[in-house]
């Protein structure tokens, strides 16, 4: 009966199981937002009693059962509160007296984690208010946890949550699978906010690192999952390939001062070999069925990268080939840039220089300081050193990195003295 | 008692200065900077600490008609000088960080020749007095 709860996966089994609670809470009681609170305060008590008196035999029914309990106080309380007010009380109390407990019968626990997932990530929501939501509800990560990583004061994210929370009960939206006609896109409503949350801890300058790794591990760990429920969609794999073969440089991409270090400058030796085998494995099968799409492409890319055994040995016409592919799929200026990089390396800098060219009219990038980094770069290889310092120093000027200002400083620095 | 360091640097034409210094200078700083954050981060005083973006990404809004944000673009003329970066640390006394704005003021410039940096040193307003 009492099995040793270590802290690491004692958290890991409650962090697991907090979707499939909340999802067998929210369709015994419906109300989501009470649901969510009543879940959050059972996996503090299970935190606590837990290393103290082993776990019990069936984690996921006890779990239930403490929710469902705050669940009836609360439900209660709110009764009492309406009574008071002289409103007719409907159905809630009753309901529950006949109403077989919650952890009975079949369960389709694995599917909560999904169901759940599209609530969270509703278009309804803003960006923000969907990412904390789907770390605390899906994730279960407190609300604490969830401010850290995201380096606002705790009242904020509390806040943050709870007006989420009320958007979704407002909007509508029930907690059941999606129709069929609005799947596909409210799967790409949810792919996006894990990428988001995935960017977040792995492209941020702010806070320790350790805080930001956090939500990347955490953003692989809910795509695993939805992969899992959804193996056969290739996007689905994409983005979790795309989040591996990324995450697989992490080591190598700072130096020991938190300095960025580019792609071709990185030690290679510092990659995680295992990361990249999995996220190649996963994209080479996910492609060879003939799917393809944004994330796969994307996908596709890192992977060419991560085969390289040294920067000069990428194959850079592959990451042409597939930029032009991507650059027909998207509407995103992000990819014209990374296409004329590519240019650069196959065709020579003034191609590449060539292709920024339309940029300069996309009011998403005209200003912004990787444009200005990018053609800092090509006017260097192409021995323009004068537009390459000027381009270096707009851009440093216009980031919010500061390990990237600093970089991008230093790179101008340097021409300066040359 | 809470004290916010406030770093001012020349406005410029709207970007710092930095941008021009010698690779080995800017790298000196650079380091400087990262080593003292630190340093306050170990000695228990530091609360927060950040840097900020050059004067010509600087805006100032004023509420418009109907409250609609009327904004203006940076560099200011009437300003002199930037905020360039802070800190907050948590001290004793007024002295004590008064010594940390000095160890500040002294971050190196160009040819590692030390700054001497005005550090605007202000309280921090607490929030309302413990009952007895």
């Amino acid at each position: 009966m009492i099995a040793p709860l270590s802290e690491t996966s004692g958290e890991h089994l409650l962090r697991e199981l907090a979707p499939q609670v909340l999802g067998a809470v929210v369709r015994r009681y419906g109300d989501f937002a009470a649901a969510e609170d009543a879940v959050q305060e059972a996996l503090l008590v299970a935190a606590t009693k837990w290393p103290e008196e082993g776990v019990p035999d069936n984690p996921r029914a006890w779990l239930i059962q403490v929710a469902a309990r705050r669940m009836s106080d609360h439900l209660r309380a709110e009764l009492a509160r309406r009574r008071r007010e002289t409103v007719v009380v409907t159905h809630a109390l009753a309901d529950e007296q006949v109403a077989p407990a919650p952890d009975s019968g079949p369960e389709p626990e694995q599917d909560d984690t999904l169901v759940l997932l599209f609530m969270c990530c509703h278009p309804a929501l803003t960006r923000p208010s969907a990412i904390a939501l789907t770390l605390r509800a899906v994730g279960g990560l407190t609300t604490a946890e969830i401010a850290h990583a995201f380096l606002v004061p705790e009242a904020t994210m509390a806040q943050r949550i709870s007006r989420a929370k009320q958007l979704v009960k407002k909007s509508g939206v029930r907690f059941h699978m999606p129709a069929d006609s609005e799947r596909a896109e409210r799967l790409g409503a949810v792919l996006h906010v894990l990428y988001l949350i995935f960017n977040e801890g792995y492209a941020s300058s702010g806070g320790s690192s350790l805080q930001r790794l956090a939500l990347s591990s955490e953003a692989i760990r809910l795509s695993r999952a939805v992969h899992h429920l959804l193996p056969d969609d290739g996007e689905v794999a994409g983005l979790l390939a795309l989040m591996l073969l990324t995450d697989a440089r992490r080591a190598a991409r700072t130096g020991p001062e938190g300095e960025l270090i580019p792609l071709d400058e990185q030690d290679r030796t510092l990659w995680d070999r295992a990361a990249i085998a999995e996220g190649v494995a996963l994209i080479s099968e996910t492609l060879s069925r003939g799917s393809i799409g944004a994330y796969q492409l994307q996908a596709a890319i890192a992977a060419v990268h991560d085969e390289a055994p040294g920067a000069e040995d990428t194959d850079w016409p592959q990451i042409f080939a597939l930029y032009g592919l991507l650059k027909r799929m998207t509407d995103n200026p992000m990819v014209t840039l990374n296409h004329a990089i590519a240019a650069a390396m196959v065709h020579g800098p003034r191609a590449g220089l060539e292709l920024l060219q339309p940029l300069d009219t996309d009011p998403r990038l005209a200003n912004h300081h990787r444009l200005a980094a990018v053609r800092g770069h090509l006017y260097e290889k192409a021995g323009d050193h004068e537009a390459a310092m000027a381009h270096y120093q707009a851009a440093a000027m216009r980031t919010s990195s500061l390990p990237e200002r600093n970089y991008l400083m230093m790179k101008a620095a340097r021409l300066r003295q040359s | 008692m809470k004290f916010m360091l406030m770093m001012n640097a020349p406005r410029g034409t709207g970007d710092w200065g930095v941008v021009n210094w010698a690779p080995e200078d800017l790298k000196a700083h650079i380091g400087f900077m990262k080593r003292f954050g630190k340093e306050l981060g170990a000695e228990g005083t530091l609360v927060a600490t950040e840097g900020l973006a050059p004067p010509g990404q600087a805006r100032i809004v004023r509420a418009g008609k109907a409250g609609a944000p009327e904004v203006t673009d940076g560099p200011f003329a009437e300003a002199k000088e930037f905020l360039a970066g802070y800190w907050i640390v948590d001290v004793e006394t007024a002295e004590q960080a008064y010594a940390i704005a000095a160890r500040a003021s002294v971050a190196p410039g160009p040819g590692g020749k030390p700054l001497n940096i005005p550090i605007e040193v202000r309280e921090v307003m607490s929030g309302p007095p413990v009952e007895p």
